[in-house]
């Protein structure tokens, strides 16, 4: 079965991407999985600068998920252009860069260092991470913001520009249209949702942040309807994710409109769950009798069905 | 190699209302481990409890020809993971992902080895004293508890020669008190002319102790940080500690893969959570 997808000028070899935050810089893995079975990495979200993050506690289990305040800690784009991507470059995976700024100057100057990098496949563009105070939030709650970002972005490189999209908004359609106008090469849904827990012993909450971003199966339906919205809306690949934990989760994914998906929680609970992803769509394709993976991409079927 | 492993129950014995002990058939990763190393553990498919959790590997277990074939895991019920390995079945499964993390430096002689176990970080002091043994390295065990019936598996370490020294907070067996307190006892009167070398495992407040204790009496000190964990191999970047660093800007690193074991002077103590 051919499993290769094009995500505009972006070709990879399987539909199956580590997320941003899930997977280090890629390298931290090499020695445990073979990073050639993934299409590809989306590295630990970047800033110009490095960044300590916030302190512990960052991370809370929830009913079937997690919350997450890691507070993008970074090494910084010069750091990762010297230390991390010469090695990473070496596998044969896509090599996507997640950016993070406080102004649209910063995504464009991220943007440009990355054109120039060697190794650098494509451009994940952080307009949605909920536990940072400045920057990232405020362009990606609204299309505006969205268009002006991503505007500034592709006047700065040639690499594809995928930006990644909050749900933590009314209409993320509308996000996705004004990604696609702006020229997106593809957009990535969706990060994870504002949320907290809160210690009911000491009454206080449970991440150190306060607030954080919750992920893993919990959110998988709300994640799935965001993309089948999205996907009715644009023409622009997607890049489905949201608490995909098996290979169903996957095809879920597709047939709402995924052209490709992330996996991020899933990856902590089991790294080892690549090949038994691949497999998995491989009997569902032998099974359906499909031989492109890209047959499936938004083929649900809604006939005699509608949305109330 | 880190492996992830189905591994067998071999046995689950209770030593006390709260404590219990699991033997796992793990040939592969028993072969590999190093003093300190964890496993990061699943007792249950599904997605509640979700994530893995860190757990020190306590003993390595061997087949009658002497191959290792096994771990231990020395587990107290604490949380939801806890509660489900204390009731764990043997014949039924669970899922080991490791070795991992940094391991203690056993020392050789003339150096001598210090290690100070707080209740369950008793754990890693299995292995670290099996490999001190064979290097012949005179060795301590301060092993402390709230109460005696917490203290446990003393005769591994009697079987080995190391000299035992114990505390208890209500003072059912030993010293009463906390471990802290003989530790600095023996720490004052050694002299400086002795090399001794202080390995730590247990709560964040009794490793704070042990390394101002140590550093106080220039003495070197390996400890075991004990940190929430999302994925054990540094993809998530929950697990991190503070350590000291030039600058004034807070650095943070992970756990998992630059710890558990650390130089207890790299780390930044006044910022650790406890």
């Amino acid at each position: 079965m051919d499993l290769s997808i094009k995500l505009g000028q972006l070709h990879l070899k399987n539909p199956l991407i580590a997320a941003s935050g899930c997977f280090g810089y890629g390298v931290e893995y090499a020695n445990v999985v073979d990073l050639s079975t993934l299409g590809g990495i989306v590295v630990k979200g970047l800033f110009l600068e490095e960044r300590s993050g916030h302190p512990p506690t960052r991370i809370v289990e929830t009913p079937s998920g997690m919350l997450n305040a890691i507070g993008l800690q970074g090494i910084g784009v010069h750091q990762f252009i010297q230390e991390k991507l010469p090695e990473l470059r070496l596998y044969r995976t896509a090599v996507i860069v997640n950016i993070c700024g406080s102004t649209t100057d910063e995504y464009a100057e991220l943007a440009r260092i990355l054109s120039d990098a060697e190794g650098v496949d494509a451009l994940e563009l952080n307009v949605s991470c909920p536990n940072i105070k400045e920057g990232g939030i405020e362009f990606g709650c609204n299309p505006g913001g969205i268009g002006e970002v991503v505007s500034r972005v592709r006047q700065a490189t040639h690499l594809p520009i995928i930006p990644k999209l909050t749900p933590n908004v009314e209409d993320i359609a509308s996000l996705a249209i004004a990604a696609e106008e702006a020229g997106a090469n593809a957009i990535s849904l969706v990060n994870t949702f504002l949320a907290m827990a809160i210690d009911v012993e000491t009454k206080r909450p449970k991440l150190s942040n306060v607030l954080g971003g919750l992920s893993g199966p919990a959110i998988r339906p709300i994640a799935v309807r965001m993309v089948y919205e999205c996907h009715k809306a644009v023409s622009i690949p997607i890049i489905g994710m949201g608490g995909i934990m098996n290979s169903t989760d996957v095809l879920e994914f597709i047939i709402a409109g995924s052209s490709a998906v992330q996996i991020g929680t899933a990856n902590f609970v089991d790294p080892f769950i690549w090949p038994k992803l691949l497999k998995g769509i491989r009997e569902y394709a032998h099974r359906k009798d499909i031989h492109r993976l890209n047959e499936l991409v938004g083929s649900i079927t809604t006939e005699d069905q509608e949305t109330v | 190699m880190v492996v992830d492993v189905e591994a067998t129950v071999l046995s689950n014995v209770r030593l006390s209302d709260e404590y219990n002990v699991l033997e796992l058939e793990v040939p592969e990763i028993a072969a590999q481990t190093k003093p300190g190393q964890f496993l990061m553990v699943k007792p249950e498919m599904g997605p509640d409890p979700l994530l893995r959790r860190p757990f020190s590997i306590f003993e390595i277990l061997h087949d009658q020809k002497g191959n290792p074939k096994g771990i231990s895991l020395l587990n107290k019920r604490v949380g939801i993971t806890t509660e489900l390995l204390f009731h764990k079945q043997p014949g039924s499964h669970m899922m080991c992902l490791g070795p991992l993390g940094r391991p203690y430096k056993p020392v050789c002689p003339p150096t001598e080895a210090w290690m100070v176990a707080g209740g369950v970080g008793l754990a890693p002091f299995a292995t670290l004293s099996y490999a001190l043994a064979k290097h012949q390295t005179i060795s301590t065990l301060f092993y402390g508890a709230r109460h005696g019936g917490d203290l446990f598996y003393l005769d591994i370490f009697e079987r080995l020669g190391i000299r035992i020294v114990l505390a208890t907070e209500d003072g059912s067996r030993g010293e009463k008190g906390q471990i802290t307190a003989p530790l600095e006892n023996a720490l004052s009167k050694s002299p400086p002319s002795k090399d001794v070398v202080v390995y730590a495992c247990g709560p964040t407040a009794m490793l704070k102790k042990v390394a101002t204790l140590a550093e106080s009496y220039g003495r070197t000190c390996q400890v075991s940080v004990e940190q929430v964990m999302g994925c054990g191999l540094g993809g998530c970047y929950s697990c991190v500690i503070p350590v000291n660093k030039d600058s004034k800007s807070r650095h943070y690193v992970r756990s998992c893969i630059e710890g558990p074991v650390f130089l207890s002077e790299e780390i930044f103590w006044e910022e650790m959570d406890y």
